[in-house]
C-alpha cells in the first residue's frame, strides 16, 4: 500500500484497502472556520443530539473575515463563540491564531498518520506532515461533529517524483504551479497526489505545505509527503509526544495510477495567468503585465519562509508608486517571528501595508478587493473570475519572490533579474 | 426518483467563486444566497432558474472552494438537478449532502442545448433529452447515496439512522 492507503486502512480498522473501496474512517480532528462553521452548526442542531462526539477533536478557527468587517460577520463570529463555549470546543479568536491551515499544525492538531477533515478546500495542506487531510462541506462537518466518522472512497494515487535543485528565487510555489499547468485543473480529480523525490525530501515544511495546499487546484482529494526528520523537528515542540511514524512510508511495490517525473534544475519562475490555475506560463513567456496590487500572504504563501524571501527582495527599496502592496502573515506566530527578524520594518519601509493574520483578499472577502479592470499579482491559490473582487479584475498567481519583484517594478517581473 | 426540467447549460471548470462569489458568504438564509446564484457568469440566472431547471455542466463542475453555499444557492434558485461530464469532489459531496441530485454523464454536453427538456432517472442513471429524443447512460449513484438523496440530505439521513439505533 502507499501512504494514503495505509492511513485509510488504519483509520477504518482494516489490514488493507485498495483504490475504489469505500471505507468508514475514524476522524482524528475536524476543523471549521468563520465562513463554513455557521452552516455546520445550523446543520448540527438539526441532527437532534446535544454534544459533539469529542470536543477535544473539534477546532474552530476565525480567519476568513477577521476582525469582523461587517455586522453580519460580527454576528456569525458571536454565534461561533457561543457554540464553542457551550460545547467546550477550542476556538481561535482574533489575535490568537490566524489562517486555519497555518494554525492547525502550529497549535499541534496535525500529526503524521492522522485523518483530518476540514470545512475548507485547502485542508489538504496538512498532507505536508504525512497526514491524510481533505476538504469537506459544512453539512458533512456537522455529521462528523456528531459521529466522528466519515465515508471515503480510497483514491487512486498519482506520484510526483521531483529531483534537482531550485535556482535562486525559484520556489516550491513555482513547482506546484508548474505541476498544475501540466496536469490541468481536473487532472487529479478524486485522486491522491503524493510528492516524493530528493527535492521534496530536502524541502522545508513551509515548501511542502505549499505543494500539498494546492493539490486541490488539480482536483485532488489529498496531497501527501512522507513524514521524516524535518516533519518531526517542526512538530516536536508542538505536540505532546511524537508517535512512531516509520510505518508511514509507501511500500516499494505500491500501486500508482501514474508516476510523473519532474526535474527542477531548469525550472523558471511560474505564473498562473487569468482566470484558471492551470493557465501556467514561465515568467519569460508572460510578456508585459502592469499591476495595480501585489499580495503576499494566504494559506499558500504566508509563512515566515515566504516573508523572508519577499523581504530579501524588497529590503532597502521602494515598491513602485501606484502598486498597492499587501503583506499578510499567515498567523500571529508568523507575524511575531517576522517582527523579531525585522521583516515587518523592511515591508513598511518599502511602502507595503502589513495587515494582521487573515485570509483577506485571497477570496475577496475583505481587505484589498479589486476594482474592474485592475490587475493583482498574488501568492494565493486561485485566480478565478471574481475571486478577489470585481469579475472584471485579473489575478496572476506567483511565488512570494515574483510578487515582491513585481511590486518593485510595477509589472510582472522575474525575481532573478532583481539585484539583491 | 425522476427529475424533469428545462436545461441551462454551462461550460468547463465552473468554479464555486462564480457560482457564489466570496463576498456573499456571510449570508445564512439559502433564499438570500439564491439571489446571487451564478452571479459571476450570469446575473440573470436566478430569474431564469425560478421555474425549476436542470443545470448541465461540462468537466470539473463546482471546482474550487468547499463552500456549501454554492450548491445551496443553486438549489434554492430553482436548480433541481445537475448533470455534468464530471464534478469536483467536494461540490459533488456537498450537493448530495444538501439533497441536490448530481449525476455524472460522459457526453451530455454534446446532446443538450439551453432550454431542451430533460428527464433524469436517478435510480437507473438514464438521462433523456425529450426535445431531441436522445438518451445517455450516466453513472448510477450507489444505494447509500440514493438513500441520502431520498431522505432529503445527509442530516435527515443521519437523524433517521441515529434514531434507529
Amino acid at each position: 500500500m502507499n501512504i494514503t492507503e495505509k492511513i485509510l486502512a488504519k483509520a477504518s480498522g482494516r489490514s488493507t484497502v485498495q483504490a475504489g473501496e469505500i471505507v468508514d474512517a475514524n476522524v482524528n480532528v475536524v476543523m471549521v472556520h468563520d465562513l463554513t462553521g455557521p452552516l455546520a452548526i445550523e446543520a448540527f442542531k438539526k441532527i437532534g443530539i446535544n454534544k459533539v462526539w469529542d470536543s477535544k477533536k473539534v477546532v474552530i478557527i476565525l480567519d476568513h473575515q477577521i476582525p469582523a468587517e461587517s455586522v453580519k460577520m460580527a454576528e456569525l463570529h458571536k454565534m461561533l463563540r457561543k457554540f464553542a463555549k457551550e460545547q467546550n470546543i477550542r476556538l481561535y479568536d482574533v489575535g490568537e491564531g490566524g489562517i486555519c491551515h497555518q494554525v492547525m499544525p502550529e497549535k499541534g492538531y496535525v500529526e503524521p498518520g492522522m485523518v483530518i477533515v476540514g470545512a475548507d478546500s485547502h485542508t489538504c495542506t496538512y498532507g505536508a506532515f504525512g497526514a491524510f487531510a481533505t476538504g469537506i462541506g459544512s453539512t458533512e462537518a456537522a455529521a462528523v461533529f456528531a459521529t466522528g466518522k466519515i465515508w471515503l472512497k480510497v483514491p487512486e494515487t498519482i506520484k510526483f517524483n521531483v529531483e534537482g535543485q531550485f535556482q535562486r528565487y525559484v520556489t516550491p510555489k513555482d513547482l506546484i504551479l508548474y505541476i498544475i499547468g501540466k496536469v490541468g485543473v481536473d487532472g487529479a480529480t478524486y485522486k491522491s497526489t503524493e510528492f516524493t523525490g530528493s527535492t521534496v525530501r530536502n524541502m522545508s515544511i513551509a515548501g511542502r505545505m505549499t505543494l500539498c495546499n494546492m493539490a486541490v487546484e488539480m482536483g485532488a482529494k489529498n496531497g501527501i509527503v512522507e513524514p521524516d526528520e524535518t516533519t518531526i523537528k517542526f512538530l516536536s515542540s508542538r505536540i505532546a509526544k511524537t508517535s512512531d511514524y516509520r510505518w508511514l512510508k509507501s511500500d516499494v511495490n505500491s500501486k500508482y495510477e501514474k508516476t510523473i517525473e519532474i526535474n527542477v534544475d531548469d525550472l523558471e519562475p511560474q505564473v498562473a495567468c487569468p482566470s484558471s490555475v492551470d493557465n501556467v506560463k514561465s515568467i519569460s513567456k508572460v510578456g508585459n503585465v502592469e499591476i495595480n496590487q501585489a499580495f503576499i500572504g494566504s494559506c499558500t504563501n504566508g509563512r515566515i519562509e515566504d516573508l523572508r524571501i519577499a523581504a530579501q527582495i524588497l529590503k532597502g527599496k521602494k515598491v513602485k508608486q501606484g502598486v498597492r502592496t499587501l503583506v499578510i502573515p499567515a498567523s500571529q506566530e508568523v507575524y511575531a517571528q517576522a517582527i523579531k527578524e525585522g521583516l515587518i520594518e523592511v515591508f513598511t519601509d518599502a511602502g507595503a501595508l502589513v495587515c494582521g493574520a487573515t485570509c483577506g483578499p485571497c477570496l475577496g472577502g475583505h481587505i484589498g478587493l479589486l476594482a474592474s479592470g485592475e490587475v493583482c499579482v498574488s501568492t494565493s491559490n486561485r485566480n478565478f473570475i471574481g475571486r478577489m473582487g470585481s469579475p472584471e479584475a485579473n489575478v496572476y498567481l506567483a511565488s512570494p519572490a515574483t510578487v515582491a519583484a513585481s511590486a518593485l517594478k510595477g509589472s510582472l517581473t522575474d525575481p532573478r533579474e532583481v539585484e539583491a | 426518483m425522476k427529475v424533469e426540467g428545462e436545461v441551462i447549460k454551462f461550460g468547463k471548470n465552473i468554479d464555486t467563486d462564480v457560482i457564489l462569489p466570496g463576498k456573499w458568504l456571510s449570508l445564512i438564509d439559502p433564499k438570500d444566497l439564491a439571489k446571487h446564484a451564478m452571479e459571476g457568469l450570469d446575473p440573470d440566472f436566478p430569474q431564469k432558474a425560478k421555474k425549476g431547471i436542470i443545470v448541465v455542466g461540462d468537466r470539473n463542475f463546482g471546482c474550487g472552494s468547499s463552500r456549501e453555499q454554492a450548491p445551496l444557492a443553486l438549489k434554492y434558485a430553482g436548480v433541481q438537478c445537475i448533470v455534468a461530464e464530471s464534478f469536483a469532489r467536494i461540490f459533488f459531496r456537498n450537493s448530495i449532502n444538501i439533497g441536490l441530485p448530481v449525476i455524472e454523464c460522459r457526453g451530455i454536453t454534446a446532446i443538450v442545448k439551453d432550454w431542451d427538456e430533460l428527464t433524469v432517472d436517478l435510480e437507473t442513471g438514464k438521462i433523456t433529452n425529450r426535445t431531441t429524443n436522445q438518451s445517455l447512460q450516466g453513472t448510477k449513484l450507489p444505494p447509500f447515496i440514493m438513500e441520502i438523496l431520498t431522505d432529503g440530505g445527509l442530516i435527515e439521513n443521519l437523524r433517521k439512522r441515529m434514531n434507529k439505533k
